[in-house]
């Protein structure tokens, strides 16, 4: 694999490939030193041009646990700020021997675009709506990991998922959707209309409009966070009434089965689409995401840039 | 050594497969190799098993259970995979799936690395690496079923099972059932 850039591009196989990579990276990071000499010698850069602390820095905690340098490119003092080119900046940073660089940008299709000028590995943080396939990813290990299963090719099959709040504008929608349905799950998208995707059929899951009569049935309740822009697009009349219908508080959480799984990708909006506290319940597995999320993204750097002719940037 | 090609499971006659060890002189060597740790270490005080990934952990669990009969106590017994810690990765493919126990703090421990096949010693140099995670031991000694020459660093074992001169292109199979050299398959 030379590029992470969406999840039908991994392939079932290939998430298979990385899950089971993740399972041993989580037994590095249980060592008394969580680090490995792996990938010494690897510069991976991350390229955010969007706002993120917790991706970020998942990121780069991943490449320095396998010993790779890792470099933040500062993009809001970059000399993007003076009028480069976003070409010209990706082919002067690859020059200085990149391996990889992580990027994440708010248009669709950037880190298609970035391979086209580097010789480097490019792995997609989150291009606009489309794709985070280390989210889907990680969230795939986090179910595993908390129900005690092994990845295969049909790991989550019998499991129902519903994906709760903006899937159309939800790259993590998307890219979970993907992954969970390519492993065998089946998994329902739960919003007003007006936050459904219009194509939902060509995702191969099922909608709902209404959370009360999913919330039952489920084996997990994956929280979207409710970006709070979408108000100015009047897709949503008013975020009290989101909240009413989609929100999860207590009353509902208590109707979910004794085991159900509750998720959500972060930064969670306190008091919208999160009306309880998930510290709350024991089947939160909210803080296990981010913590599986350094293993399953150094699963991905050893994958990247462990192979053989993937290693010394030219 | 016999010459038996009908012997390692349905073998085709072209394949050249020679018995170098059989189950009986697999038990006397693991019986041997139990009694000159103990030798060696005047006891098992102190003494911790570390099986390699993955040749290696079988015999680490044999030569536990061999010295438990000694001695009337088994050693701890772990387990190391070094795969993050080889210096060929980037150079052939590798593939980290198997886990790491280490039972209990090695600092100060008399440490036997327990392998099936020593060969270029790579892996045993990564384990050397690996170790250091782990603590301080006050001693490392290397045990290994063959040695099969080829040695590409400076890394000799304590312990033998048995002596066993190879080519590159030969193939050494170690199992619980005994140790076969097939021809066409190494490197």
């Amino acid at each position: 694999m030379k590029h992470l850039r969406s999840i039908g591009e991994l392939g079932v196989d290939g998430i298979v490939h990385v899950l089971r990579i993740a399972r041993h990276m989580d037994s590095v990071n249980a060592r008394p030193v969580p680090k490995v000499p792996a990938l010494v010698g690897r510069t991976v850069v991350s390229l955010f041009f969007e706002d993120s602390t917790r991706t970020r820095i998942s990121f780069e905690t991943a490449a320095r646990r396998l010993s790779a340098d890792a470099v933040n490119f500062s993009v809001s003092t970059s000399s993007l700020n003076k009028g480069e080119s976003l070409r010209d900046t990706i082919e002067t940073v690859s020059a200085m021997g990149v391996s990889a660089f992580v990027v994440r940008h708010r248009t669709s299709g950037v880190p298609w675009q970035l391979s086209e000028w580097t010789d480097a590995s490019i792995v997609n943080a989150g291009d606009g709506w489309h794709q985070h396939p280390t989210q889907a990813l990680l969230d795939c290990y986090t179910i595993l990991d908390r129900r005690g299963l092994e990845a295969s090719p049909t790991c989550l099959a019998g499991l129902r998922i519903a994906i709760v709040g903006d899937s159309r504008h939800s790259r993590v929608a998307r890219s979970c959707a993907e992954a969970f349905t390519g492993l065998g799950a089946e998994v329902v998208l739960v919003g007003p209309r007006t936050l459904l995707p219009p194509d939902a059929s060509a995702w191969s899951v099922g909608v709902s409009e209404s959370l009360d009569d999913v919330l039952p049935e489920v084996d997990v309740v994956y929280m979207l966070r409710m970006q709070r822009e979408r108000m100015n697009e009047a897709l949503v009349p008013h975020l009290g009434e989101y909240s009413s219908r989609f929100g999860l508080d207590e009353r509902r959480w208590a109707r979910t089965r004794p085991d159900t799984l509750l998720m959500h990708p972060g930064p969670m909006n306190r008091g919208v689409e999160m009306l309880m506290d998930p510290s709350t319940t024991s089947r939160s597995a909210i803080l296990y995401q981010v913590r599986n999320g350094i293993s399953v993204r150094m699963a991905v750097l050893f994958d990247l840039l462990g192979a053989p002719g993937e290693a010394v940037p030219s | 050594m016999t010459r038996d090609p009908a012997a390692a499971g349905g073998e085709s006659a072209h394949t050249d497969t020679v018995h170098v060890l059989r189950s009986d002189d697999l038990a006397r060597a693991i019986t041997r190799i139990s009694h000159e740790i103990i030798e060696r270490n005047r006891g098992l005080d102190g003494v911790v098993l570390i099986g390699l990934q993955r040749g290696g952990v079988w015999l680490a669990e044999r030569l536990a259970a061999s010295l438990a009969r000694i001695e009337g106590v088994a050693p701890p017994c772990g387990e190391l995979d070094v795969s993050l810690h080889r210096d060929d990765i980037g150079l052939r493919p590798v593939t980290p799936v198997s886990l790491t126990r280490i039972p209990v703090d090695l600092s100060g421990a008399r440490v036997v690395l327990v392998d099936d096949v020593l060969y270029t010693g790579r892996t045993v140099r990564a384990a050397l690496d690996a170790l250091n995670q782990y603590g301080r031991p006050a001693q490392v000694q290397l045990a290994v079923l063959v040695d099969r020459g080829h040695r590409e660093l400076p890394i000799r074992p304590d312990y033998v099972g048995k002596n066993l001169p190879t080519s590159t292109d030969e193939d050494v199979v170690a199992t619980g059932d005994g140790v076969v050299l097939r021809r066409g398959g190494g490197r």
